[in-house]
């Protein structure tokens, strides 16, 4: 099992939703988050001064998954979230040691 | 042909009734019904001028940062309430009783003239009450003018002990002067319905305040540098504007002080359509001037446009024409759009905006009576400016001093940082939803 975590542009999360279903993922934790890469910040302006943004609003997905499904979850993440414009994000895959799912005590790919 | 004529025939019976009503109403006008158009005029203009205060907390909450809301909110809805009770006692008669072409009037409770209901109701009379009630929502107005310049870095009770100063004494012995009968008005100054009165004083005290308390933590970085600290909610602000632009129909409007003639409703309008015009002027050339200094137009200083458009238009929105009104208030609109970066580059820290609207749109709107009004004097104007601000400023910053040195005005730096709802009053504007309140 991995973790799969993306952080995307917030206007894509729907998009990359629907092109994950069909793949057979049963579910993403979604959260609202701010953060910066090589994009930086960017700069703002009220009532005459200028200022730096340096964390920009971003949203994080994490999904738990079996072995078998991650790299096509990875390519799938990456076609969908990209516009090829700088900010577009990063997928992040790291082990998974264990999952339960807490209605039925079921344990890892079952939990899934 | 039938059919058509049953559809027209109800129309012209009654197309000639009002005719024949119109030509048969041309009597003169009963002085008891006048007293009652008269009342009736204080009454509904004075309700939109306290709708003003609903205008001035929703524009102060929208500009504070969120952390600062209920206490914002607080502020405004207390210190109408002490403008009201301060009136009642003291403020009414120290500016309209016996001013005599003086500088105040008496230190006494205002009462009911005994008598009053027993008449006779002549032409140009009201009811006391519909008076005091309508300048009574004028102090508050004034009182709300400091409240948004110290937002989100005073003590609570302090600054209410400043607005008892002022809307019990420093704002009716300078109004005695002008609307009272005294020197100013014998000296022939001219202030409609109070650009100097009543702008440029809450704009004269909220400037000592703001020099005595200091700006913001972190707002003016030690090279010069401006921190914007944006306003938590645009859309709170919005409102808040339209609805002062609203309630100055009333401020101007009542201002005229009677409805009880044909020229009194002719000019009523007049000054409504003035007012009108003015803030959209301040608007428009507000937004250009944004867009030309900035490179983007900026929505608070829009907004802050209008407002400076309405100040400008107040002391003489009865003699323009539409075209010289709208010259009139896009001046206040380039106006604020200068003032804004200047205070900021003297580091007087002014929340909202309201030095340069309701100070520098008011000095300016005085100084423009003149060129619609043959009566004023650019003379006599600047003496009322100067006369009235210098007692005002002085004035204030004796009462900020004193409270700075006995109980302090100022919030330690932790409660500004956490924040005045949860430091000062432990509770948040939005406790269970948004996480605009709950972030650090």
């Amino acid at each position: 099992m991995k973790m799969i975590m993306a952080v995307i542009k917030p206007f894509k999360l729907e998009e990359v939703r629907e092109a994950l279903t069909p793949l057979g993922i049963e579910g993403m934790t979604v959260s609202e988050v701010k953060g910066f890469g090589r994009q930086k910040g960017q700069a703002e302006i009220y009532r005459g001064a200028e200022y730096q943004v340096n964390f920009l609003p971003k949203v994080k997905i994490e999904i738990a998954c079996v072995d078998d499904l991650v790299e096509q979850v990875v390519e799938t993440i990456q076609k969908t979230a990209m516009t090829g414009k700088i900010g577009d994000g990063k997928v992040f895959v790291c082990a998974l040691d264990k999952a339960v799912r807490i209605r039925t005590g079921e344990t890892d790919a079952e939990a899934l | 042909m039938i059919k058509a004529l049953k559809t027209v025939l109800p129309f012209a019976v009654v197309a000639i009734v009002i005719a024949g009503f119109t030509s048969t109403a041309k009597a003169e006008v009963d002085g008891e019904v006048q007293y009652i158009f008269n009342t009736l005029s204080f009454m509904f203009h004075g309700v939109l001028v306290f709708w003003m205060a609903a205008g001035f907390a929703m524009l102060e909450t929208g500009l504070v940062r969120s952390k600062n809301t209920t206490m914002q909110l607080l502020k405004n809805i207390s210190l109408f309430s002490v403008a009201a009770i301060m009136y009642f006692i003291v403020g009414y008669n120290l500016m309209y009783d016996g001013v005599d072409a003086g500088f105040m009037g008496s230190f006494s409770l205002w009462g009911q003239p005994a008598g009053e209901a027993d008449g006779p109701f002549e032409a140009g009379g009201y009811s006391a009450a519909s008076d005091w009630f309508f300048q009574m929502v004028f102090v508050a107005a004034t009182a709300s003018i400091v409240s948004g310049t110290l937002a989100e870095r005073i003590k609570l009770w302090p600054f209410l002990i400043f607005v008892v100063v002022l809307t019990g004494f420093i704002y009716p012995i300078q109004g005695a002067w002008q609307w009272g009968g005294g020197w100013l008005s014998e000296m022939g100054f001219s202030d409609f319905a109070g650009s100097t009165i009543v702008h440029s004083v809450g704009g004269w005290a909220a400037l000592a305040g703001a020099i005595i308390l200091g700006p913001r933590l972190g707002k003016y970085g030690k090279d010069g540098k401006v921190n914007p600290m944006p306003g938590a909610n645009l859309p709170l602000a919005t409102i808040g504007t339209f609805i002062l632009w609203m309630g100055w129909f009333g401020f101007n409007g009542g201002s005229q002080l009677a409805l009880g003639t044909g020229a009194d409703a002719i000019a009523i309008t007049n000054i409504y359509i003035n007012t009108n015009t003015a803030a959209a002027g301040g608007v428009i050339a507000a937004m250009i001037m944004t867009q030309v200094m900035f490179k983007k137009v900026d929505l608070t200083m829009a907004l802050n446009g209008a407002l400076a458009g309405l100040v400008s238009i107040t002391a003489a929105p009865d003699t323009p024409s539409l075209l010289a009104a709208l010259g009139i208030g896009a001046v206040g609109g380039v106006l604020v759009v200068i003032f804004v970066p200047l205070l900021d580059k003297l580091k007087i820290d002014d929340v909202v905006g309201a030095i340069s609207v309701h100070l520098v749109a008011g000095i300016w709107g005085t100084l423009a009576v003149p060129l619609t009004n043959g009566d004023a004097s650019f003379a006599t104007q600047a003496i009322g400016i100067v006369s009235i601000g210098a007692f005002v400023f002085i004035a204030s910053a004796v009462v900020w001093m004193i409270l700075k040195v006995t109980v302090g005005i100022r919030v330690d730096e932790e409660a500004e940082q956490v924040g005045l709802d949860r430091a000062e009053l432990a509770m948040e504007a939005y406790p269970e939803f948004g996480k605009g309140s709950q972030t650090l």
